[in-house]
């Protein structure tokens, strides 16, 4: 307590009541306490996993990562197919949700009417609050089909003749797979990324704006040369953000990505997801290796999340001591 | 002076995009909104409340998961809000400048974002595995794990925004400190908290992974929290994905009751906030 009231001098020299000097370092013991226990939960959850799955990573080795196979009858796991499905589709939500979050900040800076902005920001943003697993259950029953029945076609039909590009579109339609789940999850990551752009713009010095205006921009070249320059590392820590969402998003990848330990180069192909994999496993694990592997599958997402969450935390901490504030 | 062709159209190309970007994701709300709410009104019945989760092929209720649902985050309130207000005091007030608090916050927001089911399998590790059964006791705790980092965050904020000069005046009348923070800090953050506590819950109430490992589920009518417990997201989660139709009826009254909870909350949020803005 005492080193903490040192830099402030003037509360220093304030003399302690005697009722009350007891009191304040129970109070401060509490507070001090509960902020360490947010440390804990942090390490503790990384070092339990850690723990969990040592008896994969001892089993397996490196196998562990670049194996592709996932069999739990003959006990054997590699989680090849679940990274991969992880990445592929956090890449694709990352493709749709960038264009379209720096779109819908544009529009509520610039275009829209001063009055709708307020109720359009709060629509999106309620697409942030819509649990995961409503997600997952729209995507089920009401997205899949329309993708089986309305795009999927058309896509292995005009993109599927085509060399390279070709084998993405490949394959039955039939809903469930890596381009529905990167889908979901992009709508899911925009309302994240399009707050943070939104601010960021809002914050451009209008001076800057207004030079680029008087050296003849259009409004294009404003956002493209001066607004997007000037927001660069918030942007990037906003889709870092964003990445770090769509890596550990759960429920909604594990009802439309379909659950299936195979390597497909189609994204119209069903694939799996750590947390799908950990979703839908984890209650019917019967051995402790299996039991393990799936633990040590969610060790490697936290430390991958984390990783990823960081760097979007130490970029947007920039942008904010740039906008004058303390976090 | 007139703008060439080639930048006046790449001007309205993307504003043009701007629009349709804002027109895409607000269709997307419309639509998962629309669809929770035109098969979520199919299914409500007043047995929804009344009976409890059947077994496949018959019709029921979610009585049993409507209650698990709200001990699972009452207590996990319990736990984590009065934790997460007191870290929250710590980073704003007496750690407002020390090493820890920096650290601590800057955990606290990756704790924020980090993935839901990994909070999962760390009490399964911690509470289940040692227990050696699922129960509402480890639910709680692991919904008490994700509603911390949210009410820490908030009353950091919160406590910010009350004015230096009345935490001056309180000291100057040689109030120790604990009294200021807890009499006038807190009384002038009170909304701004309560405001942050709201928002925990509504993130918690919808959350599935975490419990999927903890609380599990339960057919049948169970008080106790030492055992599985039944729960509205699980609920949903093994029923939308069973082959029944009376399952998956109940599975879209759960979504429907979910959603409308989360989202009159969310929006009770922004209301309190503009309010509390205004003032």
């Amino acid at each position: 307590m005492n080193a903490t009231l040192a830099h402030e001098p003037e509360l220093a020299s304030v003399p302690a009541r005697r009722s009350g000097a007891g009191a304040d370092r129970l109070f401060g013991l509490v507070t001090v306490g509960a902020a360490w226990l947010v440390l804990i939960l942090l390490g503790g959850a990384a070092a339990s996993m850690a723990w969990g799955g040592r008896l994969a990573f001892k089993t397996f080795g490196w196998h562990f990562v670049t194996s592709r196979e996932w069999d739990a009858v003959a006990g054997h796991f590699g989680a090849f197919v679940p990274i991969v499905g992880t990445l592929v589709t956090s890449g694709i939500a990352l493709i749709i949700a960038v264009p379209v979050s720096i779109g819908i900040a544009l529009f509520l800076t610039d275009i829209a009417p001063r009055w709708s902005r307020g109720p359009i920001a709060m629509a999106i943003e309620l697409l942030a609050a819509i649990p995961s697993i409503i997600y997952g259950m729209w995507g089920l029953f009401v997205f899949a089909p329309f993708m089986a029945a309305h795009v999927e076609p058309w896509l292995s039909d005009k993109l599927g003749p085509l060399p390279v590009l070709g084998a993405l579109f490949s394959g039955p339609p039939i809903g469930i797979g890596m381009l529905t789940a990167g889908i979901v999850l992009g709508i899911m990551v925009i309302p994240f990324i399009s707050s943070v752009a939104r601010e960021v713009f809002g914050a451009v010095p209008t001076a800057l704006k207004e030079s680029a205006v008087a050296l003849g921009s259009t409004r294009w070249e404003i956002l493209s040369r001066v607004t997007l320059p000037y927001t660069r590392s918030a942007i990037i820590g906003a889709i870092f953000l964003g990445l770090g969402r769509a890596l550990g998003e759960t429920m909604a990848v594990t009802f439309v990505l379909g659950n299936a330990h195979d390597l497909s180069l189609s994204l119209l192909m069903p694939s799996n997801s750590i947390a799908a994999a950990i979703a839908n496993e984890f209650t019917e694990a019967d051995t402790d290796l299996y039991r393990s592997s799936l633990i040590a599958l969610g060790f490697l997402l936290f430390v991958v999340t984390l990783i990823v969450l960081t760097i979007a935390k130490l970029l947007l901490l920039r942008i904010n001591r740039q906008l004058g504030r303390t976090h | 002076m007139a703008i060439p062709a080639r930048r006046r159209i790449a001007d309205v190309l993307a504003f043009g995009f701007a629009t349709l970007a804002t027109v895409f994701g607000l269709v997307w709300l419309t639509w998962i909104l629309w669809t929770t709410l035109s098969e979520g009104a199919k299914a409500l019945t007043p047995a929804l409340f009344t009976q409890m989760t059947p077994p496949p092929g018959s019709s029921g209720g979610l009585l049993n998961a409507f209650y698990g649902s709200a001990v699972m985050i009452l207590l996990g309130l319990l736990i984590g809000a009065p934790i997460g207000v007191a870290a929250g005091t710590y980073l704003a007030e007496q750690g407002r400048y020390s090493k820890l608090a920096s650290v601590v916050s800057f955990i606290n927001d990756i704790l924020l974002s980090a993935p839901s089911i990994v909070i999962g399998l760390f009490v399964y590790e911690l509470v289940v595995r040692p227990a050696g059964h699922f129960s509402g006791y480890a639910g709680s705790l692991a919904l008490a794990m994700i509603l911390l980092p949210v009410v820490v965050r908030t009353t950091d904020e919160a406590l910010r925004l009350v004015p230096n000069q009345m935490r001056e005046a309180a000291f100057a009348l040689g109030m120790p400190r604990w009294k200021v923070t807890w009499q006038i800090l807190y009384k002038a953050a009170r909304s701004a908290i309560l405001t942050g506590i709201l928002l925990g819950v509504a993130r918690i109430a919808g959350e599935t992974a975490p419990l999927l490992f903890t609380a599990l589920n339960n057919q049948f009518w169970s008080a106790t929290l030492n055992a599985p417990l039944a729960n509205v997201p699980v609920v949903i989660f093994q029923y939308a994905l069973s082959p029944y139709d009376e399952w998956h009826e109940l599975a879209w009254a759960g979504a429907f009751a979910l959603t409308a909870f989360v989202l009159i909350l969310n929006l009770l949020v922004r209301f309190l906030a503009r309010k509390g803005a205004r003032k």
